[in-house]
């Protein structure tokens, strides 16, 4: 089965950190997505531009409007995610607590609802 | 052959049980193994009467149960292939697995899943191991049924979903995870006895379910001492609850409680479970029942070992440190050593605890004693601009009164 983990942090304190302290979160992630890797866990996952770049869609009426910024604003933003496989809930709150987000900030683990096409 | 009625008492004997191993079958599907267990109940007031009641009847049960189950995830495959989502099945190489744990035990951990809201623990662990219907329990929490069915739907649609596992977690995780069984437990029991609201009847109720819970966890967990100290704490407050209060309603403190009247055989089988609690050092609940086991047995109230009781809360406070445990300990140092030493240690958690009603009620009745009547009067009067229940309101108004006599000759700080 697989779960979403959703990072939710304070983005501007992360991109304001010192590069020394930047440098070292990038290689605590680089680290854990080997080891998951190499454990067949990691299903894909990346850190995303700040919530400043988001731009909201909706389609009302048949038109499409479009807003600048994400759906919500909010304490922590949504900086990244992983998608990885994992036999239960139990196992992917494990992982969830390894992210180094998650001693800051919040992940929120979601289950995936499969889907055939 | 049996009539209605008996078989009524076979199954509330054997539903948590029967439902257990049923969800386990069912791969955690709560919704789906509830169905199957209704129907297989169906099936038994059908046939047991004309067949005979089986030799074992929760094995037949079980059994029904589960071929019941099997028929529903059949029909639901076919369905799936109709339009085509993909669910998770059933593992069908699980169905018949003996299984070594208690079924119930794997219940419980997982109707109190740290993935759940603690609300919805609560109200699963009722309805599923306690004995409770959903109108039961909702009338209980001051809900409507409604309101408590779709919050149950939602605990067992997440368990399915997010495939909260219905296992008993592993050795590193069970401290902890035991942990939170025994908070809901307590809960389920507070609610029952500390609440001043609903129904009298049902609350009641809610104390006999959190104690036959607290005795099923030390039945699946015998190596665990806190457990048995929740146990011992809910079995010894329990047997004081009559005298809690008056034919008014009104609140009748520890040391005016008609001890004649409490529950004696209560508190020797609690009594028994203390030390067995204790082993190792002792958790919070088995500290807490200590503590209750001292006041419960003392003949009189003047007998209590206070001493005993303030170094208890000193170790409870020394394990996890809390400011309303700090208050404990120290209304128990003021009737072992007197007011004055006990309101030394009150005062300093004024920063803390200004806002917590039974800070100011302790410190008005520390300085009743020393006799400091007009300070007395304020501290009952920031209690009662605090206080929640009428009870304590009407005992805090009481005190507040006797004070009064005086304030009129001591109006120096008022």
């Amino acid at each position: 089965m697989q779960y979403l983990l959703l990072i939710y942090d304070n983005e501007k304190a992360r991109w304001n950190a010192p590069p020394a302290e930047r440098e070292a979160l990038h290689d605590e992630y680089k680290q854990l997505v080997g080891e998951l890797v190499r454990d067949k866990i990691y299903v894909g996952g990346n850190p995303l531009q700040q919530s400043e770049t988001a731009s909201s869609v909706r389609v009302r009426d048949g038109k499409a409007q479009v807003t600048d910024g994400p759906f919500a604003e909010t304490r922590e933003q949504l900086g990244g995610y992983f998608l990885i496989e994992a036999p239960d809930m139990d196992a992917a709150r494990k992982i969830a607590a390894r992210m180094p987000g998650a001693r800051n900030g919040t992940i929120e683990v979601r289950p995936i609802l499969p889907m055939t096409m | 052959m049996q009539g209605a009625a008996a078989i009524a008492d076979v199954f509330r004997a054997e539903r948590a049980r029967v439902l257990a191993t049923t969800i386990r079958v069912c791969n955690g599907d709560f919704e789906l193994a509830e169905e199957a267990v209704q129907d297989a109940f169906a099936s038994a007031l059908q046939r047991w009467p004309s067949e005979g009641t089986p030799d074992e009847p929760r094995g037949w049960l079980v059994t029904v149960a589960r071929n019941k189950a099997i028929d529903q995830i059949r029909r639901r495959a076919r369905l799936r292939e109709l339009i085509s989502i993909e669910e998770p099945g059933p593992d069908s190489s699980e169905l018949d697995a003996p299984s070594v744990t208690d079924d119930r035990l794997r219940l419980i951990f997982t109707c109190c899943h740290p993935a759940i809201a603690a609300e919805a623990q609560v109200a699963l662990t009722l309805r599923t191991l306690g004995g409770l219907t959903t109108e039961e329990i909702a009338r209980a929490f001051l809900t409507s049924p409604v309101t408590m069915a779709q919050r149950l739907v939602r605990a067992k649609t997440k368990i399915r979903d997010a495939r909260i596992p219905y296992e008993v977690p592993e050795q590193s995780q069970l401290a902890e995870r035991t942990a939170t069984v025994m908070s809901v437990i307590y809960l389920i029991f507070n609610e029952g006895y500390a609440a001043t609201a609903g129904d009298e009847w049902l609350r009641k109720d809610l104390c006999h379910e959190a104690i036959r819970l607290g005795r099923l966890l030390v039945e699946l967990i015998p190596d665990a001492p806190d457990p048995r100290g929740l146990l011992a704490l809910m079995l010894l407050h329990d047997a004081r609850r009559d005298t809690r209060t008056d034919d008014a309603g009104d609140v009748v403190l520890l040391e005016d409680q008609d001890r004649s009247r409490w529950d004696r055989a209560q508190i020797a089988e609690a009594l028994a479970l203390v030390p067995l609690a204790l082993r190792g050092g002792g958790g919070p609940y088995g500290l807490e029942a200590a503590i209750a086991a001292l006041h419960c047995s003392a003949a009189r109230a003047s007998d209590t070992d206070w001493a005993q009781i303030a170094l208890l809360y000193a170790e409870r406070y020394r394990r996890a440190p809390s400011p309303i445990v700090a208050l404990n300990h120290a209304v128990a140092v003021a009737m072992a050593e007197g007011p004055a030493a006990g309101l030394a240690l009150v005062e300093p958690l004024g920063h803390k605890l200004a806002d917590y009603h039974l800070w100011h009620a302790a410190r008005a009745d520390l300085l009743r004693r020393l006799d400091r009547r007009n300070e007395a009067a304020k501290a009952y009067k920031q209690a009662l601009a605090l206080v929640g229940s009428d009870p304590e309101r009407r005992f805090l108004e009481r005190r507040l009164t006797e004070m009064g006599t005086v304030t009129k000759f001591t109006s120096s700080d008022s």
